[in-house]
């Protein structure tokens, strides 16, 4: 059975259709990320799978259970990373995750989930007194506590300094070892191109792409060459970059030029990305 | 039951910590008894001692100051923190939640209670309540009620900044007309007339009657508190709100 499933889904705000139609689907044990640009609906999305907001029209299942009528046994299953941290300012980072941990029926040990994310000495720092980032890794420990079958991760590695994305990133491939499920979504195309088993590529409430990150990959050159001659930019996309490259570099030295900005680029998720959701104007 | 005192105890951290609405809710309605009682003179004011009657007065403005403005603005900041919200996501019974925080307020007013009757009682020789079991019943509908309205107001105000002075808004003038400091007779008669409505004025004939040898409960007083409760409860289940302001979500 899927983690997720949702097809159909519409939503509107004040008349205004933010999601049109959106279908996809997560299966257990996935790391699925949701992808697009600022105001494509991901927050929405998301938080019509976690039974905050209701739609309008679509069918949703989540571990089976229809969210807008789910209760609270259906929260003791999830965990939730909000887009924005909200954790009581006057606790420490101890109390208020024993705090969470009380409110699931089997949590993990709040000693172990704070290790986890990398707060251990901040265990009795007041949360006020946190850093964003470190704030941020508080809300994935209030996420993990429960000890969920399926999270959901709101740009959940925002604010995060280079070490502790790793670790946040070695931390969701752990769940995922441990069968869990994980819908998240970011603006770091590195990050879903390293984590994600499957990414959906959203643009302003629809979905322009799917599939395995090598998936959306391919299909496309794999890689460009660029270079300029007389101040114009060249740009070259192949897939047998060493032919074409031995070519021109031959070409070059024959003639007594310098090929001037020679870069070689393997395409990324962020080409594909970016190639999708461009504006129609262009 | 366990995870009902498993959030009471939080509740309970979160309140003593919070200084400044420690000071205004716990402290402020204590030090105003002492205050005010040590400057009113020994005319007897509505048949008892002025200072039983100040006793009586800040014994309502204790309630109405922990019930009502300390658990509506609380429930306010909260709310547009995103903080009701992330509760929500939990498998944590939003009922369970909120009866959680009315309990943490209820234990507060409980304490401040005894603090003004040691302090009216012993310092400023005030009388002992002649039925404490009817004024423990007083105060813990007066809180009820007030913990209604409370609730109920937080859909008037849209922002945490504003909390503060929509609530001290409503409750100051309340607690002055409803006559916390000076006796209604005293009043003008349109003050008074107003004072008929309020729900404080009737928590204080509740108090009162449970100072005063002889004097029983009022139906009428028990049923305006009631009614005014009820009222808030009506509000507070149809419109209280979990999210911050509509529209306002993410970053
Ligand atoms: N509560 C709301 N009321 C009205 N409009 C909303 C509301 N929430 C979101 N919107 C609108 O819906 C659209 C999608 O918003 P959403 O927050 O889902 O985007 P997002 O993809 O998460 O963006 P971001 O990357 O900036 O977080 C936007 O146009 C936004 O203005
Ligand atoms: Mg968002």
């Amino acid at each position: 059975m899927s983690a997720i499933a949702v097809s159909g889904l519409r939503k509107s705000y004040g008349g205004r259709e933010v999601l049109h139609a959106v279908s996809f689907t997560v299966e257990t044990g996935e790391v699925f990320a949701l992808l697009g640009p600022n105001g494509a609906g991901k927050t929405t999305t998301v938080e019509i799978l976690e039974g905050y907001r209701a739609r309008d029209d679509g069918d949703v299942q989540v571990l089976g259970e229809d969210p807008g009528r789910a209760g609270s046994s259906y929260r003791a299953r999830i965990g939730i990373v909000l887009q924005s941290s909200a954790v009581y300012p006057l606790l420490s980072v101890q109390e208020i995750v024993a705090l969470f941990a009380g409110y699931y029926p089997s949590p993990r040990r709040p000693d172990e989930v704070i290790e986890l994310v990398g707060l251990g000495l901040q265990r009795d720092a007041r949360v006020r007194t946190l850093s964003g980032g470190q704030l941020r890794r508080l809300d994935l420990a209030l996420a993990l506590v429960g000890d969920p079958e399926l999270v959901f991760l709101d740009e959940p590695t925002t604010g995060f300094d280079p070490a502790a994305r790793r670790q946040a990133w070695e931390t969701i491939r752990d769940l995922r070892s441990l069968g869990k499920s994980i819908l998240l979504t970011t603006h770091y195309m590195e990050e879903a191109q390293r984590l994600a088993d499957r990414v959906a590529i959203l643009r302003a409430g629809e979905i322009v792409g799917t599939g395995s990150p090598r998936e959306l990959l391919s299909g496309h050159a794999s890689v460009e060459i660029r270079y300029r001659r007389n101040g114009s930019e060249v740009v070259l996309a192949t897939e047998e970059p060493t032919r074409v490259l031995h070519e021109l570099t031959a070409q070059a030295l024959a003639d007594g030029v310098e090929l001037e900005g020679l870069e070689v680029h393997r395409r990324t998720l962020e080409d594909v990305y970016l190639d999708l959701t461009r504006e129609e104007a262009e | 039951m366990r995870l009902f005192l498993h959030e009471l105890r939080a509740q309970q951290r979160l309140f003593w910590r919070n200084r400044e609405a420690a000071f205004f809710s716990f402290v402020f309605p204590i030090l105003l008894l002492a205050l005010v009682g040590s400057v009113y003179g020994d005319e007897p004011i509505e048949g008892v001692s002025a200072a039983t009657f100040i006793l009586i007065g800040l014994l309502g403005y204790g309630v109405a100051a922990n019930a009502f403005a300390g658990l509506a603005i609380t429930l306010v900041v909260r709310r547009e923190a995103g903080l009701l919200k992330r509760v929500r996501g939990t498998p944590l019974e939003p009922g369970m939640y909120l009866a959680a925080v009315i309990a943490s307020t209820v234990t507060v007013i409980a304490l401040q209670v005894v603090a003004q009757l040691l302090l009216g009682v012993y310092l400023l020789d005030a009388d002992w309540p002649e039925r404490p079991a009817s004024l423990a019943f007083a105060v813990l509908l007066g809180a009820a009620a007030f913990a209604a309205l409370g609730i109920a107001v937080t859909t008037l105000v849209r922002t945490a900044e504003g909390s503060s002075a929509v609530v001290n808004a409503i409750y100051l003038p309340m607690a002055f007309i409803s006559g916390v400091f000076f006796s209604r007779e005293d009043m003008p008669a349109f003050l008074e007339a107003l004072s008929d409505v309020l729900p404080l004025t009737y928590l204080l004939a509740l108090i009162r009657a449970a100072f005063v040898p002889g004097e029983a409960f009022e139906a009428s007083s028990v049923a305006a508190v009631v009614l005014w409760g009820l009222l808030g409860l009506v509000v507070a289940v149809r419109m209280f709100r979990w999210e911050p302001r509509e529209g306002m979500t993410g970053a």
